[in-house]
């Protein structure tokens, strides 16, 4: 038998329909392939073979017994460890949330084990899905299955916040995995990967049952090898729920049934104020093929203007905070998590320290920010001043989309770096977010596709970006460039 | 708008987060880097643009207003609300003297 861990979704799941394999020989594959990297790539908080095992077995007889099978059927998959698991430790791969069992499952999770997927584990992120490189995770750097082909072998980050789920899907180890977005966290790990990612409109997926970072913000995705692969999870995923005020009361259309990459009619926009100066050459010249490749597949090109661009990454880093400051209050070790008590301690001593002890440096300036964004004296200042600026930001795409289809950039400034490079200075981290902060905070679905490799041999991903509500649109365009990148690198294995 | 040692102390103590001397002095250098770079907003002109409070329109619902409308987030969880209380006592969530 070829190797099953080379297969992607719809691969696994009409092989297992077929019968050409079971569902339990491809979970025991991978099973062994996180096994197996865990100690060099770290990718996993904690591995659950025996729950992949499960579910495939229950596939297995589904299909035995000639019943109808789900959309995962048979396919095993990584869950970022932000989606609580009944039974299964949820950690936001914080100190603070170490060994919280949670008595009950994320609406998104649910629905993936109810469609026939099994999980492998939960994928390390950065803390609270705060950070760009998943450097800030209480258990450790994930290291990116990536090299630079300079035979220097520099450890390099995955992207972030779901660096668990690029790295574990690029290195084989999954066929797919569960992100989420609040400023860029499924596409900008996607990139630096050589993997497809996408963030679909805020509230298609239920927020209910993932821990909260930045509510207005956070939107749960897919992330796979092709943009096939991420429709069909996708599907899976999303849909209404009334235990989300926010969730999208719409049905989900069949995004995987939809896909074709002939864009003819189509107009896609190319934003100037996304060329930097200073643009890393080989990033601006990955855009370029993008053009190309979109024009090949019909579609015309026309420049647009999104005048508030530059001013996205800070009204991005005054209101996650502020939403951070507040829903982060919850951690008070009396409730749930980590409690530290000092000898003689009151309540707010108790508060103070359990706090201080449970949450990671960038946890913690977020957190100190979002207070004094909020505080009396400074909050118009800053906070209302940032959601006016994010209504003039959303009304920038929504003038683009009158006059085009979708929106074509480069998901990140650069290729992944090394580890360390960027976690000395804050700001330059939070600088690598530039391409994917705006249309998180106009709420827009938005992807990103593989385009190339760089001359270091690492690689440079695509973003698209879509009106509210047509992920189709973003999910058609994606594959037009996919079908036209034909990329077919993989990490070559060293762990 | 830049923060000193006192105005850090003070956001730390409203956070409820204990923060040692060393981390205060680490900190002040590393919020008003933040600070300055997030003060270009105040150069856009916002004159009659309303704050955004909802990036998708989307009308908030309210549940039947009946017990248990939701049987897995109803009453009678007690035990599943406290299994994860680092001090759960006599079906309540411990914690010390609050009055003195």
């Amino acid at each position: 038998m070829s190797d099953l861990t080379e297969l992607g979704v719809a691969a696994i799941r009409d092989g297992v329909a077929k019968g050409d394999f079971t569902a339990v020989e491809v979970a025991e594959a991978f099973n062994a392939n996180v096994a197996a990297a865990q100690p060099a790539l770290n990718a996993f908080i904690v591995a659950t073979p025996e729950k992949a095992v499960e579910a495939a077995r229950m596939v297995d007889a589904d299909r035995a017994a000639g019943k109808a099978l789900g959309k995962m059927a048979g396919v095993p998959i990584g869950m970022k460890d932000l989606f609580a698991t009944r039974g299964v430790q949820t950690t936001a791969a914080s100190h603070i949330l170490e060994g919280f069992t949670p008595e009950y499952e994320s609406t998104v999770s649910q629905k993936l084990w109810d469609a026939g997927a099994g999980m492998l584990g939960k994928l390390n992120l950065d803390q609270f899905a705060m950070g760009s490189s998943n450097e800030t995770s209480h258990f450790g750097n994930v290291v990116s299955p990536w090299r630079r082909n300079d035979g220097g072998n520099a450890p390099l980050a995955p992207g972030g916040s779901s660096g668990g789920s690029s790295a574990a899907v690029s290195a084989r180890l999954c066929p797919a995995a569960t992100g989420t977005d609040t400023g860029g966290s499924i596409r900008q790990p996607a990139a630096f990967t050589g993997i497809a990612g996408i963030k679909p409109t805020y509230g298609r997926c239920s927020r209910w049952g993932i821990v909260a970072f930045a509510s207005s913000l956070d939107q749960a995705g897919s992330m796979a090898r092709d943009v096939r692969d991420c429709a069909i999870m996708l599907e899976a995923m999303a849909g209404f729920d009334p235990k989300d005020s926010t969730s999208l009361d719409l049905p989900v259309p069949a995004w995987e049934a939809g896909l074709s990459a002939d864009l003819k009619g189509r107009k896609v926009g190319i934003p100037r104020e996304y060329r930097l100066d200073g643009m890393d050459g080989e990033v601006a010249a990955s855009w370029e093929a993008g053009i190309a490749w979109l024009k090949d597949a019909g579609a015309e090109v026309v420049d647009i203007s999104l005048p508030h661009t530059k001013y996205a990454l800070p009204t991005y880093y005054i209101i996650a905070p502020a939403e951070a400051s507040s829903n982060l209050a919850r951690y008070d070790g009396v409730r749930y998590g980590l409690r530290d008590l000092p000898e003689g301690a009151g309540l707010q001593d108790m508060y103070a320290a359990t706090r201080a002890a449970g949450f990671g440096a960038e946890v913690k300036r977020r957190i100190l920010i979002g207070t004094y964004v909020l505080s009396a004296g400074f909050y118009d200042a800053y906070y209302t001043q940032a959601q006016k600026v994010r209504t003039l930001i959303s009304r920038d795409f929504k003038d683009a989309f009158a006059s085009v289809d979708v929106i074509l950039a480069p998901t990140a400034p650069s290729a992944a770096f090394a580890l360390g490079e960027k976690s000395a200075d804050p700001l330059e981290m939070y600088l690598n977010d530039v391409f994917s902060v705006p249309a998180s905070l106009a709420g827009l679905p938005a992807m990103s596709v593989p385009a190339g490799l760089n001359s270091q041999g690492l690689p440079l991903g695509l973003q698209l970006i879509g009106r509210p509500f047509d992920e189709q649109g973003v999910l058609d365009a994606g594959l037009a460039i996919e079908q036209r990148a034909g990329f077919a690198a993989k990490p070559e294995q060293w762990w | 708008m830049s923060v000193d040692t006192a105005t850090v102390a003070k956001i730390a103590a409203l956070a409820r987060i204990k923060v040692t001397e060393a981390e205060l002095a680490a900190m002040v250098p590393e919020l008003n880097g933040i600070l300055a770079w997030v003060e270009q907003l105040g150069e856009v002109d916002v004159a009659g643009i309303e704050p955004m409070t909802a990036v998708i329109e989307n009308q908030l619902r309210l549940r039947d207003d009946v017990i248990d409308a939701d049987p897995l987030t109803g009453g009678n969880k007690r035990d599943a609300v406290l299994a994860n209380a680092p001090a759960a006592e006599h079906g309540f969530f411990g914690v010390p003297k609050v009055i003195e």
